[in-house]
């Protein structure tokens, strides 16, 4: 099968997606883009293409007609248990990598205490992990380091305090640790990965028993399925750090663009407020860019403005914006400088303002900074496509939808679930484009 | 001709009219810093509407502040005056050039090439549709307590120079200009003299004309932004109506006309440039501080600017206009009437149009100044206006003309290329995407 790749390498996360040849998305694969592109690419990459062989496996089985009605079930059961199987594996190399780090006089008396520590957060961590994948269980985030730290840590101190180990020894060689297993490229063992997963699930899921042999057979065929991988589209902020080649490089203005007139074919109008840039894009009726603007020299108001809020809040980013919903009464603040947000915030709360008004003060100063940029790329036109990571957050979206309204009048405002992949869709059109005409890409 | 001597030929055609600036402004610096022992006595004026040929009747040495702020901003010198500029209590949007001149003179007033620059004798303003000359020079009047002349220049509002104003500004030369330019010298004004400035004026700018104009060959010989700075420098600056300027631009020229025959392109700083790609017009000054790297932005990627409006701040000419010697004092007034800044909006978006139309450019880049109001006031308008009539493409960039802190290249470079791979996909047609996701 001929497959394209776009990888939006944001400053924030990256983002891949594979297509085939007749535009249809295949999978969709994120990951934190850390400091190392380069790995980054190569993991959501990775994750695009074990996203595509859930694609594939969903064809597969929808021709298997003893779990007719059952295909998603079954299909979120085996994604559970292949993230796990994951997951563990990623876990078995944390292990062996905090040992390595139990070393030097620090660990001089205490070295075989500290493996013994060690070995046993470990066990509780797998034995634990199995719950964290399960049907309904809810994780804070998808990344290993994420759902893997935040359980060192309250484990790890379980442990040391049970052993009369300083704490800090457990949390020192983990710090040492985790940048190197993040950075550490994925084993590529996919196949086996997801052949453990599936007789996982067949033990597991007696309900899908009767149908077993059929259903080893379409994941088997699913995974044989020969990906041909014609060509790759880099675009977003890391782009010039990889070792790609000109031709293999868009602009995420352009990317962005496409991608919203794919997911949209009536866009004529795109937001995106990514990590670190706001972009307001005009775009024709077969999604070429007309115009843009940017911000510039200040990332005041982007998605990192959230992020710190959050910390400062000592809350999940995705909680933000359901707490910014409960307010009807939101406070007026003007400045969406990251570095005051904080200042502001403290201030407002010791004036006894409300944590969600505030917030809602903030989600809406973000949108006025962004409404600023689009009337300065040429104003809303229907349709109004909003894209980037902050459009998953229902709070901007209420604010931004007002806005709309009360400055340009009844729009039909779009966002796509997967808005986040908008940059990344667009590259691997034009990385389709690109593979079918042999001339990089040009005649778009 | 074998191939050695054809490549050599214009390198050597090439350094002639390099070494003649290069020449030209080093004796120029010399003349202001040895002004004390000569004697001879200096006037400061600006860019925009320099009645250098009028100065040079009266033996003055023409600094020009800009100028300077310019080359302080090329070596790299111009950051660290203007932080001395606010550390003395200027804010920090004052325009750069103002601060990096006075942050200049703060340190002791040496000039961009080492060598110390006198104090004026006077002050000509002879440009008013900035309001931030005149408070320039309120500051240096208050520093330096001499002669200040204000020749007002009305604003072209209506997009026309009428008989009114014109005569409105010979007024002002003859009772006002030259009686105090008299007094400040000590020199006589003599009209022959001024006629004899104006006739070599006018040969220089039918050849930075005939330069300019050789844009419109694909390729482009020149780059008429970027090279284009280096070549208006003699007659924007303090050299219009000397026979030095005359010689200057007939060398350079000459030496674009010789690329225009061998088909070549525009030379960068690392030599001739590769395939022509993208032809853009740019409206608004370049910025000094990151020029080298600026360019390189352009030049990397095949774009050429085949015309820009900033190498019309200092005098309109390709519409036609020429320094007059048979009206000496009505065509200083036209000139300083015609200038680029003085032109009303719709006037500079039929100029930008006509452009793009004339040299077949794919669109036009907006390099807006974040310090200069003067300039980019009204300027996303013009774009839209220009993009709207010829239907091609712009787009829009930030930076500053001397702060090095306003230059963020990543942005740049992020929008720049974003430009370019916009014009070549409205180039490369229409190809509907639809009907994509899963």
């Amino acid at each position: 099968m001929r497959t394209f790749i776009g990888v939006d390498l944001g400053s924030t996360t990256t983002k891949a997606v594979m297509m085939d040849e007749n535009q249809d998305v295949l999978g969709r694969g994120i990951t934190n883009s850390r400091s190392n592109y380069d790995t980054a690419c190569r993991v959501a990459s990775l994750e695009a293409r074990i996203d595509t062989r859930l694609t594939l496996c969903r064809r597969a089985l929808s021709k298997v007609p003893a779990i007719k009605g059952k295909v998603g079930d079954f299909l979120a059961e085996l994604e559970r248990a292949f993230r796990l199987e994951q997951f563990l594996e990623q876990l078995d190399d944390l292990e062996d990598t905090c040992l390595g780090q139990v070393k030097g006089d620090r660990f001089a008396k205490v070295e075989d205490a500290s493996k013994a520590a060690l070995a046993e957060v470990f066990v509780r961590l797998r034995g634990e992990a199995a719950a964290l994948f399960a049907p309904g269980a809810k994780r804070k985030s998808d990344f290993f380091r994420d759902i893997a730290g935040s359980r060192y840590l309250t484990v790890a101190e379980s442990v040391a305090r049970e052993v009369s180990l300083p704490y800090d020894l457990l949390l020192n060689v983990y710090d040492k640790s985790i940048i190197d297993v993040e950075n550490r490229p994925p084993s590529e063992d996919m196949d086996g990965k997801f052949k453990r997963a599936l007789e996982k699930v067949l033990v597991d899921a007696p309900e899908f028993d009767a149908a077993g042999d059929e259903i080893r057979q379409a994941v088997v065929d699913a995974l044989e399925v020969v990906l041909d991988e014609v060509y790759l589209v880099g675009t977003g902020y890391g782009r010039v750090t990889l070792p790609f080649s000109k031709e293999h490089i868009r602009s995420e203005i352009l990317c962005h663009g496409l991608g919203a007139h794919m997911m949209y074919p009536n866009t004529r109008t795109v937001l995106d407020i990514g990590g670190q840039d706001t972009k307001g894009i005009q775009v024709d009726e077969n999604g070429i860019v007309e115009n843009f603007q940017m911000n510039d020299r200040c990332a005041a108001g982007c998605g990192r403005y959230l992020g710190y809020i959050a910390d400062e809040m000592n809350m999940g980013l995705h909680e933000l914006g359901p707490m910014a919903m409960k307010s009807n009464r939101p406070a007026r603040i003007n400045s969406t400088c990251t570095v005051f947000a904080g200042a502001e915030l403290r201030d407002r709360l010791s004036l006894g303002e409300q944590r969600e008004d505030i917030l809602a003060g903030l989600h809406r100063a973000i949108i006025l900074r962004a409404m600023s940029i689009i009337s300065r790329s040429g104003g809303i036109k229907d349709e109004f496509t909003f894209t980037g990571g902050v459009a998953k957050n229902d709070a901007a979206v209420r604010e931004l939808a007002k806005l709309v309204k009360e400055n340009y009048g009844e729009v039909t405002i779009n966002i796509n679930p997967d808005s986040i992949y908008t940059g990344a869709l667009g590259a691997a059109e034009f990385a389709r484009r690109a593979g079918e005409s042999g001339n990089g890409g040009e005649a778009s | 001709m074998n191939a050695a001597v054809a490549k050599a030929i214009p390198e050597i055609i090439k350094d002639n009219s390099m070494l003649k600036q290069k020449e030209m402004i080093a004796g120029h610096y010399d003349r202001l810093a040895n002004a004390g022992e000569t004697g001879h006595k200096v006037a400061c004026t600006f860019v925009p509407g320099n009645l250098n040929e009028l100065i040079m009747c009266f033996d003055l040495l023409n600094n020009l502040p800009e100028v300077n702020a310019i080359q302080n901003g090329l070596r790299k010198l111009s950051g660290s005056y203007v932080m001395e500029a606010e550390k003395n209590g200027h804010s920090e949007d004052v325009c750069t050039y103002v601060k990096s001149d006075l942050g200049m003179i703060a340190r002791g007033n040496i000039g961009p090439y080492g060598k110390p620059l006198p104090d004026p004798d006077v002050l000509l303003l002879s440009y008013t549709g900035c309001f931030t000359f005149m408070k320039w020079f309120e500051l240096l009047r208050e520093r330096y307590n001499c002669e200040t002349i204000m020749l007002h220049t009305p604003y072209k509002g209506d997009g026309e120079i009428t008989q009114n104003m014109r005569d409105y500004m010979v007024k002002q030369l003859k009772e006002d200009v030259i009686p105090k330019l008299e007094k400040v010298s000590g020199v006589k004004f003599d009209i022959d003299r001024l006629r004899g400035y104006l006739k070599e004026s006018a040969k220089a700018e039918d050849d930075l004309v005939a330069v300019l104009q050789s844009a419109k060959n694909k390729p482009s010989p020149i780059d008429a932004y970027f090279g284009g700075i280096y070549y208006i420098g003699p007659i924007f600056g303090a050299f219009r109506g000397t026979e030095d300027a005359t010689e200057y631009y007939r060398y350079l020229r000459t030496e674009v006309e010789a690329r225009v025959k061998q088909g070549l392109g525009p030379v960068t700083p690392d030599g001739d440039m590769g395939e022509e790609k993208y032809r853009l017009v740019v409206e608004g000054p370049p910025n000094y501080t990151s020029f080298r790297d600026f360019w390189k932005m352009f030049y990397e990627e095949g774009a050429v600017v085949v015309a820009s409006s900033y190498t019309k701040v200092g005098g309109v000419y390709d519409f036609g206009f020429r320094h007059d010697p048979d009206h000496p004092l009505e065509t200083l007034a036209d000139y300083c009437l015609g200038v680029y800044t003085n032109r009303n909006l719709p006037e500079r978006v039929k100029m930008l149009t006509n452009y793009v139309e004339e040299y077949q450019a794919d669109g036009l880049l907006v390099n807006s100044i974040k310090s200069c109001n003067s300039f980019s006031a009204g300027q996303l308008l013009i774009m839209r206006e220009v993009e709207k009539r010829t239907g091609k493409p712009a787009a829009f960039i930030e930076t500053d003309l001397v702060d090095p802190r306003y230059f963020s290249a990543a942005n740049v470079k992020n929008r720049l290329e974003s430009y370019f791979q916009m014009v070549e996909q409205k180039r490369a047609g229409k190809q509907p995407a639809v009907g994509a996701m899963a």
